[in-house]
């Protein structure tokens, strides 16, 4: 691939981007100078554990950190060329939905509870579309059909409390994709679902995403989901990406100790254990960072210069990088063994 | 719905009655009629003469029968210490002004307090909410009588714009009605503030603000209709409560409403006006009740299916 047609082709280009909440007491680092990019049609997961910053990355993204307490403090978010954190309230409106959107994780709260879905559904329509009543009517129907839901001109006048929590996550994606938004950001979209209907709806995200060629940024802390969705990975620890790569070099060459144990913490079938695998300790908190590697306190590899310096990128393979010392040739350390990958891929 | 709107009015109705057993009770246990009735040196025959006149002289549950059998043909009764005018005279006589003053109190507070609830929480910790918290809380904490007061003399007295008490046109209405919607005015922001920030926290609102909508129709369509549950129930009572009459504002403007009219038949003991005017009021709360009970349901659709 050509540095011509990689350019052309990103979407999405995060730069060392920052987000921290002020609160009286402390600043939290929710987002502490992340950067990604994502391709048209590519799928980007970004794994991590709760509170490691992945839902405010996904808020940033849209400029709906929650205000006054939130702010982007740095970085550059280029979506279709165009920096976004430059452009004024008035401008993001039209960006919001057309250019990007997201689906929430809770299809019990994300539907408004006094409208019904076909009225909450034109006025996403409406917003790209200015048409009349029938077309608009007709145009509801049928990104209702693209989401699988059935009888789609009965729904329309259904009360979100009339309806599953699967439909509705259906609804909330022919919401979100219903300006045809070049990216769309899932944030844990099946956490809330039965375990059948997450499956159902990971395949109608993927139909969805071969028919429009979308690009998904997949929020999540499943490995599994990670294996069946996703094309690239971004593995997020306390504000940082501190691994991303290929889905499949993160699964079986994960460079990071933090990568290789959340991936032996996914329970495998096959294997009948006594425990199953867990990470000792807790994440730091992201308003009191230690200077050095966040993950250090933990790290079975840890030494001295971990708790100094935060690791510089290494890169492992054309587009797999990862942020630890043990990486670099001269570390002094216990090395990384070797990971072996865990028998039957999770997933 | 309409399922549910004729359980609410059969609901009602019971209440009611309950309610005026209630009041023929205590109205029995407080105190004897006769002595309005008669004056203290009345001799045995009279007494009885007019035991028998009001049917007091029945015993209590064929008295309670015959009371009820007269609220069914919707008459209230004599009244005792107004001669020569029936309860019902009494209330529609007074009614009126009641309602016209209560009904543009209710205005008052409801035009002011809902916008400004609104704003006040979207300015959340700015001068703007911290303004509107000093003038909530001098609304909910200076009396009623003392703001009619002041009210009266800075826009009668020395303004001239009002006149200063009596009854009469619009005019006369207006700075009573300030007064008491003021009081109101300050609750009800409260209210309003409090649910609508718990509104704008929630996912919904959020994926408006995700598809793009402007953030006016965010606020006025998707947060205002889901917040004004809590305030609603309030403002209902605000007007049931306005109806039974302010004695305090009513008195310092000199108005002729129903306040005025109980207390003084409190204290004639005149029975049989305390009835009529309770049993108003507790007509009033079940019937405001029952109106907000289905605005409840025409906002939030899931009060309606279940």
């Amino acid at each position: 691939m050509t540095a011509v047609q990689t350019a052309t082709d990103t979407i999405l280009e995060v730069n060392d981007l920052k987000t921290y909440i002020f609160t009286r007491a402390a600043t939290v680092k929710a987002v502490d100078g992340i950067s990604f990019n994502l391709r048209k049609g590519e799928t980007l997961g970004i794994v991590g554990e709760s509170g490691c910053g992945k839902t405010m990355t996904a808020l940033s993204l849209l400029r709906l950190v929650p205000k006054p307490a939130g702010r982007i403090v740095e970085g550059e978010i280029v979506l279709n060329g165009e920096d976004i954190l430059q452009k004024s309230e008035d401008e993001m409106r039209d960006v919001r939905g057309r250019q990007i959107s997201m689906i929430l994780q809770d299809p019990q709260t994300s539907l408004n509870p006094v409208f019904t879905i076909g009225n909450q559904l034109r006025e996403a329509l409406g917003i790209a579309h200015r048409e009349n009543k029938s077309s608009m009517l007709s145009r509801a129907v049928d990104a209702l059909r693209k989401v699988n839901v059935a009888a789609p001109e009965r729904r329309l006048d259904d009360y979100p409390h009339q309806m599953s929590g699967g439909m509705k996550q259906r609804v909330v994606g022919a919401i979100a994709m219903s300006c045809e938004p070049g990216v769309i950001i899932a944030d844990e979209p099946t956490t809330a679902l039965d375990v059948t209907i997450q499956l159902q709806y990971l395949r109608l995200l993927k139909e969805i995403q071969a028919e429009t060629g979308l690009a998904i940024i997949f929020i999540t802390h499943d490995f599994g989901v990670v294996a069946r969705m996703c094309d690239r990975v971004a593995v997020m620890y306390a504000g940082r990406i501190i691994e991303q790569g290929d889905v499949r070099d993160i699964f079986s060459r994960p460079a990071h100790p933090y990568t290789q144990a959340l991936i032996n913490s996914v329970p495998k079938l096959e294997q009948s254990v006594d425990r199953l695998y867990s990470i000792d300790g807790q994440p730091p908190l992201l308003s009191n960072l230690p200077e050095g590697c966040r993950f250090a306190p933990r790290c079975p590899y840890v030494s001295d210069q971990c708790y100094e310096a935060y690791p510089q990128s290494y890169t492992l393979n054309e587009g797999h990088y990862a942020d630890c010392w043990a990486l670099d040739a001269d570390w002094q350390g216990t090395p990384i063994e070797e990971f072996v990958p865990p028998t039957g891929t999770a997933g | 719905m309409q399922a549910y709107i004729l359980r609410r009015v059969a609901q009602g109705i019971l209440a009611i009655f309950v309610i005026s057993t209630i009041t023929f009770a205590l109205a029995r246990v407080s105190g004897d009629p006769l002595n309005v009735l008669l004056p203290e040196e009345a001799s045995e025959e009279q007494i009885e003469l007019i035991k028998a006149e009001w049917g007091l002289d029945k015993p209590l549950h064929m008295q309670y029968f015959q009371y009820l059998g007269k609220l069914f043909r919707g008459d209230l009764g004599e009244a005792m210490a107004w001669p020569n005018s029936t309860a019902t005279e009494l209330i529609i006589e007074r009614l009126p002004n009641t309602i016209k003053l209560s009904a543009l109190a209710l205005v008052v507070s409801g035009v002011i307090a809902f916008p400004v609830g609104v704003l006040v929480a979207i300015k959340k910790d700015t001068p703007f909410d911290y303004g509107g918290k000093l003038f909530a809380i001098l609304g909910q904490s200076a009396p009623t009588f003392a703001v009619g007061l002041i009210l009266m003399w800075i826009f009668a007295v020395q303004l001239n714009f009002f006149p200063t008490s009596g009854s009469g046109g619009v005019e006369y209405m207006i700075l009573p009605a300030v007064a008491l919607g003021y009081y109101n005015v300050a609750a009800l922001m409260r209210l309003t503030r409090s649910s609508m920030l718990e509104v704008l926290d929630t996912e919904y609102v959020k994926l408006a603000r995700i598809k793009g909508v402007a953030e006016w129709k965010v606020i006025w369509k998707h947060c205002f209709r889901n917040a004004l549950i809590v305030p609603l129930t309030y403002f209902g009572l605000i007007g049931a409560v306005l109806i039974t009459g302010s004695v305090v504002i009513e008195t310092v403007f000199a108005w002729p409403g129903l306040g005025a009219l109980v207390i003084d038949a409190i204290l004639f003991r005149d029975y049989v006006v305390v009835q009529a005017v309770v049993l108003l009021f507790a007509a009033a709360f079940v019937i405001i009740n029952i109106m907000v009970d289905v605005l409840y349901a025409y906002i939030d659709p899931r009060i309606r299916y279940t």
